[in-house]
């Protein structure tokens, strides 16, 4: 027995060793895989658990103000206060949804979009029930929290116009990014962030918006916040000074009342656009909001073109406004002098057609001074006959005309200056003579915008220089705005003589009894403005209407879109020019009877508020000097 | 400590039963629990409720529990080895009448002050009734076909029950315990090899037989990263806890994926994963070392036991507890397939800790009387 059992206690010995050390090896095993997960591999998960772990907010930075030249506020932000709706919070979304509603009125759509949103998140995520609340209903929310579990308000950003619709088409708008905006900053897929549509907004987008923070949030499995880790704050964007002038852009906005049209002024020697206005506006704080499909359908179906800034985008026939052009290419070509003189019978026969002038007994003998000033049509026939169409448009273009102006806004026309290729090209048949002579007064294919006009009146009164307009004090250089060059336009290449001859010539359309703009001529002592009046005919007057009783519909019996456009560009003041003003009213009727009153109210504002006419240190209208202008 | 010659097989009074227990045995006991301690109250962010504070209670039943089992005379239990077994079958039954539902399989019996799980204590009972069965059995016949009938059944009877909870880690332990104890007890090398072929060939059939998320489990052990935010889920998250504790771990409490949920049942399957992730392979391979120090004890006192029912007995025993610690730390680190094998002594869960408890309590019966002399029926020489 005591044999049989050594027997069994050795084979027991073998196999038990055996298995221990089977035992053995596969513990060794097991921290062999622990070494190849907690050493050899160990980044790797480090990585995919901080990955679990932490979660990057966006913090949206504040958005850059912009400024007038004189540091007024001109798009700010306001406080958007929101309700804010956890579930979690909520024992009864419903309910609480209609206790809410008796404070602030929520209609059942809003309460289907809200209890949908609620359906489709965590319950810890909270869903805005309703934004942009005025400070009545948040100060009734406030006293009633107690009773409305899970509702929240929130204080968030938004974009604001004090100004309204006063420099609407200046400033442009915020919006929602488009698909085709998003730049693979992740700043731009944030829910509620905006950018620029248009005009300052989108020119000067990236320095307004800014540089986002963030903010480390570790979430646990379920992706609730347990704690902020880390928070990088962002920069706020920049503000964007303007050399706008906010009284006169409110001054000739005024000014411009009910008419659609614009009025544009800038400092000949910077270029600094100081009025830019268009009318009708639009209120920019409503595109904001987002405008229902009917206000939206109300602005954009307006025959007068809210939406359209027609100071840089609206592109009229200059009319007489371009006889200056006419007169300079016939100077410098030697063709003319200033006592050349042509008969003025009230019209010009060319082979079977009859060109009028619009005083319909004739200026009699008129040379260059009468021609401007009184604006003859017959003398500006016979100059741009002997011109020529073609030198008459490099003069003009010389001038900035025909051409984008290089603005630092988007939007810009370029309006047209016709030529005899241009013609043969475009149009395909031949230039004709006739079509010189009415060039020669600024109709026909010509077109020019409300910006050109005045940026070519501040080249004739500047002494000849390419003058560039602009809108904001800096540009925008890599993202963020850096100063602007000083101005030092280059010369255009007019002999002086000649420039001073038109500019004398427009100084008689104020000054002299007979000019066109006579009764519009300033008469506050040390002020004065010279200029040039236009009217753009818009339709085709035929014989039979010229030989009616009573002759030409006068505009008042038209209807508004066949009505004449009236025109006025200027300067002031005559003895050192400083500033150059275009006004256009679209059908608005004759220059001297409708565009130049508004020039000179305008002009006469800008002159009263013109740093040099002060004592050092004196107060304009309550506002600083632009000495000490800054961001 | 002083021993008891190897020769002596008097009786032993109570006082020198007490004075003779192998102390640093249990000492080592207290000491794993205690991490488990440690890590259910880092489970429940630093409380001792709801788990450490009731895991401690049921290790201090356990441990007297323990003592009381180490005690008793090793013959009491070679003669209790078939009743304990059939009780222990009669509850795996009683499951199946009137267990309750959990975690989609009927585990638990509620017997009112104590969710009992029969399959855990089953395990013990398995092992008890294979070491009288061997003991019993000439060495010339153990091999023999005609003796191996009345194991196969001890083994595959709880077996089928388990299954049909349905259960595959804990029958899949009880098979290679079971396999373990005829290897022990001198079954033929080809015989194994027999058994071995014909569970291969019954694979095919066998997987008709398993429940579809047992079989999703598999499939997704054998693919975790196939389906990351579903089945693998757990797996994956496992792995990335334990790879980013790096050397020395985060620190307690600092796991990030046990702490922020990613980790799932943190406080029993998954729980060496925290242990992992805060203490690093460090505290990992330690954890492993007094796992390996607790089996090599019992190894060292199946090695030393005079009787063959207490070396089956311990040895048994000894397998039993590694095939825990193996199965759980294999699963986590997604060597072997989720199958719900909670870490001894550590893993919250009153059942597998009584079960322990009592384990080791026979192991240390063993060591006491290891000079007892016991024979074919049970008696004294």
């Amino acid at each position: 027995m005591n044999n049989r059992d050594s027997d069994r206690q050795r084979l027991f010995t073998r196999r038990a060793a055996l298995l221990a050390g089977g035992q053995f090896s596969l513990l060794t095993a097991l921290v062999g895989r622990m070494y190849y997960l907690q050493v050899v591999e160990s980044e790797r998960y480090q990585m995919l658990a901080e990955e679990n772990r932490i979660n990057m907010r966006l913090l949206p930075p504040s958005r850059g103000r912009v400024i007038d030249r004189f540091g007024v506020p001109i798009a700010v932000n306001e406080q958007n206060y929101r309700v804010l709706l956890k579930a979690e919070n909520a024992p009864d979304v419903s309910a609480i949804l209609d206790r809410l509603s008796m404070i602030i009125p929520i209609n059942a759509e809003e309460k289907a979009r809200v209890l949908k949103e609620i359906h489709g998140r965590k319950k810890f995520v909270p869903v805005t029930v309703r934004e942009f609340l005025d400070w009545e209903d948040v100060a009734r929310l406030e006293v009633n929290t107690p009773d409305l579990p899970g509702i929240d308000i929130d204080v968030g950003e938004r974009r604001f116009y004090p100004n309204g619709a006063v420099a609407a088409h200046i400033l442009g708008y915020v919006g929602t990014p488009r698909p085709e905006d998003l730049s693979g900053d992740p700043l731009l897929e944030l829910p509620g962030f905006k950018v620029g549509r248009s005009g300052v907004e989108r020119a000067f987008d990236l320095p307004l918006r800014g540089r986002a923070g963030a903010s480390q949030l570790e979430v646990n499995a379920f992706g609730r916040v347990i704690r902020e880790l880390d928070r990088q704050d962002g920069d706020p964007g920049q503000d964007v000074v303007l050399t706008i002038d906010m009284a006169l852009q409110q001054e000739a906005m005024q000014r411009l009342g009910d008419e659609a049209g614009s009025v544009v002024v800038l400092d000949v020697e910077t270029g600094g656009i100081i009025v830019q206005a268009s009318t009708p506006s639009f209120d920019p704080n409503a595109f904001t909001e987002g405008l229902s499909s009917a206000q939206w359908r109300a602005v954009a179906d307006n025959e007068r073109a809210p939406l359209r800034n027609k100071a840089i985008a609206g592109e009229y026939a200059p009319g007489s406004t371009f006889k200056m052009i006419v007169a300079l290419a016939a100077l410098e070509a030697g063709l003319i002098t200033p006592d050349t003189s042509f008969f003025c019978p009230g019209y010009l026969d060319l082979g079977d057609g009859r060109f009028h002038c619009w005083r319909r007994n004739g200026h009699g003998r008129v040379e260059l001074n009468r021609g401007i000033s009184e604006s003859c049509d017959v003398y500006f026939y016979e100059v741009a006959r002997r011109v020529g169409i073609d030198n008459i448009a490099l003069m003009a273009n010389r001038f900035g005309l025909g051409t984008k102006l290089g603005l630092d806004t988007p939007g810009e026309r370029a309006g047209q200056i016709p030529t005899k290729a241009w013609k043969r090209a475009v149009i395909g048949q031949p230039w004709v003579l006739g079509e010189t002579l009415v060039a020669g007064i600024g109709q026909g294919f010509i077109t020019t915008t409300p910006m050109q006009l005045a940026t070519m009146t501040a080249s004739m009164v500047n002494g000849g220089k390419a003058v560039r307009p602009h809108l904001a004090r800096d540009v925008v250089s890599r993202g963020t705005l850096a100063a602007r060059a000083p101005a030092e336009y280059e010369t255009i290449g007019i002999n002086p003589k000649n420039l001073k001859l038109i500019i004398d010539a427009m100084g008689l359309v104020t000054m002299s009894p007979r000019g066109t703009a006579y009764a519009a001529r300033i008469m506050t002592p040390g002020m004065s403005m010279g200029g040039k009046t236009g009217t753009a005919q818009v339709r085709r007057i035929t014989l039979s209407e010229r030989d009616r009783d009573g002759g030409v519909i006068k505009n008042k019996d038209l209807p508004w879109r066949y009505r004449d456009h009236a025109l006025f560009v200027g300067y002031g003041p005559i003895e050192a020019p400083r500033y150059a003003i275009a006004v256009v009213v679209e059908h608005g009727g004759g220059g001297s009877a409708v565009a130049a009153p508004i020039a000179r109210d305008v002009m006469t504002a800008t002159l009263k508020r013109d740093p040099a006419r002060l004592a050092p240190g004196a107060n304009v209208a309550g506002l600083r000097a632009p000495g000490s202008q800054g961001s | 400590m002083a021993r008891l010659s190897g020769t002596t097989t008097a009786k032993l009074t109570f006082r020198q039963k007490l004075l003779h227990l192998n102390w640093e045995f249990v000492l080592l006991i207290v000491l794993t629990a205690s991490i488990g301690f440690a890590m259910l109250f880092s489970a429940a962010n630093g409380n001792i409720d709801p788990w450490a504070s009731r895991q401690f209670m049921r290790f201090a039943v356990g441990i007297v529990l323990m003592l009381a089992v180490a005690m008793t005379d090793i013959r009491i239990w070679l003669r209790a080895a078939y009743p304990v077994y059939a009780l222990c079958l009669a509850l795996l039954a009683a499951v199946e009448i009137m267990g309750s539902i959990g975690m989609g399989a009927q585990r638990w019996l509620d017997l009112g002050f104590f969710q009992l799980q029969p399959s855990e204590v089953m395990k013990i009972a398995v092992v008890l009734a294979l070491a009288r069965y061997f003991h019993g059995l000439e060495p010339e016949d153990a091999g023999r076909l005609t003796n191996l009938a009345i194991p196969i059944i001890l083994v595959a009877a709880p077996m089928a029950l388990v299954l049909r909870q349905p259960d595959l880690g804990t029958a899949g332990v009880v098979a290679m315990v079971g396999a373990a104890m005829f290897w022990l007890g001198g079954a033929r090398l080809w015989q194994f090899a027999t058994v071995a072929a014909a569970a291969a060939a019954a694979v095919p059939v066998g997987w008709q037989f398993l429940r579809s998320y047992q079989k999703e489990r598999i499939f997704t052990f054998l693919n975790p990263e196939s389906d990351p935010l579903g089945a693998g889920y757990h797996i994956l998250q496992s792995k990335i806890a334990l790879g980013s504790g790096g050397l020395f771990g985060k620190g307690f409490m600092e796991g990030t994926q046990s702490h922020l949920n990613f980790l799932p049942e943190k406080q029993t399957d998954f729980i060496f994963t925290m242990l992992a992730e805060e203490f690093g392979l460090v505290g990992g391979v330690g954890l492993i070392a007094l796992y390996g120090v607790l089996i090599a004890y019992g190894i060292y006192i199946a090695f030393r036991a005079r009787s063959h029912f207490a070396r089956l007995l311990a040895m048994g025993l000894t397998v039993n507890f590694f095939l825990y610690v193996f199965i759980n730390i294999a699963m986590v680190m997604g060597i072997l397939p989720v199958v719900g094998v909670p870490l001894p002594l550590i893993s919250y869960g009153g059942t597998a800790m009584l079960t322990v408890l009592i384990g080791f309590g026979l192991i240390m019966s063993c060591w006491l009387h290891r000079d007892t002399y016991i024979n074919k029926r049970g008696g004294a020489a």
